[in-house]
């Protein structure tokens, strides 16, 4: 059997299958990671090179003609007369290249820290467990927010907007390695008892090695199903910091951003320059939720 | 045995002492274990549970739960003491020389590697060998081990083999890079009844074939005297009885042996109610002056209580016991006394 034929046919797959919300919720994600992904192709403006950009189009309602220029916009524009879809577009790329990188960050440190604490104990493990209980104590949001005002206060006025991005990235990464911290540290005191970790260490083995190829791939089940519920909650917080104004720059909009601008209008019956944006990072958020719980609940084999 | 052996022994220990420090003070988890082992010999290591067995077994692959320690004695394998060695050239020689068989064969195989993987793995950490050689030996070894269609199966995954199965290749993975020594704990108790025979006698057959030495750990009497060539009685730490595994089995001299071996079920003596040794073995922080049987033991007279801890040298070599059972009707002696409690 092919390899591609395997994966079809694993429980993973047919499981799958058979969950009607699984499927939706990993064709709605595909279908916006592709706009995404491809926005400089699809996106039918460029909304952030401001020579495109007709102010006289500001505030055209979507699917409606726009009374000076006469031209259409799918979901409307802005007041400066961007097209709210290609922003939407080009809003995601920031959002998901936010959240995975945040997400990859934070799993990085959070399973090389539950590993060794995990696995050495004692001393090493109280350390860091200690650490992880007081950041715990702090609201995610408000430790990404104290390392994001850190950063912007060393960093040079000229690289700020930049360097936003990555500030981001670290802030959400650093806020997020808890929770990777703690189940990869359990999962690693669980199998570093079993005995094919003490015949690893009889033939020689030095830690680091038995901890890299025997006990890592041995707690990862748990890892992945906390990097995708980590994932909706990373780009939630980014769109968090982002409305709150301490996140993307208005010239990098991500979708946080685009809901605080259109936030403005809401009164003033431009619904549609907040309401998009929303649903799609709704959409987005949910969509990656759902296939996290169906994949806890899928690797848990308690639950079935 | 008798003769004095040229070769070196493939285990030796010498006043073996394995401490715990606690709060509660310090306890003494292994306490003045000697015995060797021969190249080809199997030597049978029973006791109840707590009794220090695997504790000594742990102790010579030098892998203690902290903060159990070795705190006294040698530990010699081919005639090269160890426990003093660095942890760099003790970690080389360990692993070269021993071998293991755990008990539970669900955990003992990494989940997550072929069985081929594991083996070639092993092989080449210790033999100077390709992985294509590594490779057809990890083969030749599964077959030897009776994995039926082993060249197939390699690249199988442990759970796709069942308990006896993986046994199996338990015993091909402690084998495959030639140790001296394997150190075998519990190696059925995981197992059906239906394959433990089989398991026991395959690891038999390929010790003696390759004169590997085996210390079996075991809390089977019936394993012991099929395999064992002598045999080690522990009890609370300490050895209590050492000697060939027919004549301690058939004609045991410490009353807690023979206790043992009553409360073993035996086909030839019919049914009738077991034996129970009374009471059960005292915990290590509050061992008993004198011999720490002695509160247990149907033979116990005052000395017993006052005379501390006997060794082996009270009878000779062979028993830890004071007044140790008459070697003729040492039989007799423990049926009446197991009479008298199955009442």
């Amino acid at each position: 059997m092919s390899r591609m034929a395997r994966a079809w046919d694993s429980d993973l797959a047919y499981g799958f299958r058979r969950s009607p919300l699984a499927v939706l919720s990993l064709a709605v994600l595909l279908m916006l990671v592709a706009g995404a992904v491809l926005a400089p192709l699809v996106a039918p403006t460029d909304p952030f090179d401001p020579a495109s950009l007709d102010l006289m189009n500001g505030f055209t309602p979507p699917l409606t003609e726009n009374e000076f220029t006469g031209e259409r916009f799918l979901l409307g524009t802005d007041d400066q007369g961007r097209d709210v879809f290609s922003a939407i577009l080009f809003g995601m790329r920031i959002s998901l290249m936010v959240g995975v990188l945040a997400v990859m960050l934070a799993m990085v440190i959070g399973v090389s820290l539950g590993l060794v604490a995990g696995f050495r104990g004692g001393l090493v493990d109280s350390v860091v467990m200690r650490a992880a209980d007081v950041q715990l104590t702090f609201p995610a949001i408000l430790v990404a927010m104290l390392i994001f005002g850190v950063a912007k206060g060393i960093t040079p006025v000229e690289y700020r907007d930049q360097m936003a991005i990555w500030v981001l990235v670290l802030a959400i990464g650093f806020s997020d390695w808890v929770q990777f911290a703690r189940v990869v540290r359990g999962a690693t005191m669980v199998e570093r008892d079993k005995d094919y970790v003490q015949a690893a260490r009889l033939t020689g083995r030095g830690s680091l090695s038995i901890m890299l190829r025997h006990v890592l791939p041995n707690v990862l089940s748990p890892v992945l199903v906390i990097a995708t519920i980590s994932l909706a909650l990373a780009i939630i917080a980014e769109a968090t910091l982002s409305f709150l104004g301490v996140g993307a720059p208005p010239t990098q909009p991500s979708l946080g951003t685009l809901i605080r601008i259109g936030q403005d209008f809401l009164f003033s019956g431009e619904w549609w320059i907040l309401a998009f944006p929303a649903a799609t990072l709704l959409a987005l958020a949910l969509s990656v939720n759902l296939l996290g719980d169906w994949l806890r609940d899928t690797l848990n084999p308690r639950l079935k | 045995m008798s003769a004095p052996d040229p070769v070196p022994p493939a285990l030796e220990l010498r006043n073996l002492r394995v401490d715990i420090p606690t709060r509660r003070g310090t306890l003494r988890a292994v306490d003045d274990v000697s015995f060797a082992i021969a190249p080809g010999e199997i030597l049978g290591v029973v006791g109840e549970s707590g009794a220090g067995k695997s504790m000594t077994g742990n102790a010579v692959i030098g892998l203690l739960d902290p903060p159990a320690r070795i705190a006294g004695g040698e530990v010699h394998l081919n005639g090269r003491r160890i426990d003093t060695l660095g942890r760099g050239a003790l970690r080389r020689i360990r692993g070269a020389e021993i071998g293991m068989v755990f008990q539970d064969p669900t955990s003992s195989l990494d989940p997550l590697l072929t069985i081929g993987d594991q083996l070639v793995e092993t092989m080449r950490a210790h033999l100077d060998i390709s992985g294509k050689a590594a490779r057809a030996r990890a083969v030749a070894a599964l077959e030897e081990v009776g994995i039926p269609g082993a060249r197939d199966r390699i690249d199988s995954y442990p759970f796709q083999f069942s308990g006896g199965m993986r046994q199996r290749v338990v015993i091909a993975l402690a084998l495959c890079a030639e140790p001296s020594l394997v150190i075998a704990d519990e190696p059925t108790t995981a197992l059906d009844v239906s394959v433990q025979a089989q398991i026991i006698a395959l690891l038999k057959r390929l010790c003696a074939e390759r004169g590997t030495a085996v210390m079996l750990v075991t809390h089977d009497m019936g394993v012991i005297a099929e395999t064992a060539d002598r045999v080690l009685v522990m009890y609370a730490g300490r050895m209590a009885e050492l000697g060939p595994v027919r004549e301690v089995i058939d004609r045991a001299r410490h009353p807690y042996t023979a206790g043992l071996m009553a409360s073993t079920p035996a086909a030839s003596r019919g049914a009738r109610r077991l034996y129970q040794i009374p009471g059960a073995m005292p915990r290590l922080t509050d061992l008993p002056e004198g011999c720490p049987f002695h509160p247990r033991c149907p033979k116990a007279q005052e000395d017993c209580r006052r005379v501390p801890r006997p060794t082996l040298a009270a009878d000779g070599g062979r028993a830890a016991c004071l007044h140790p059972l008459d070697p003729e009707r040492g039989a007799e002696d423990v049926a009446r006394a197991a009479e008298g409690t199955a009442r």
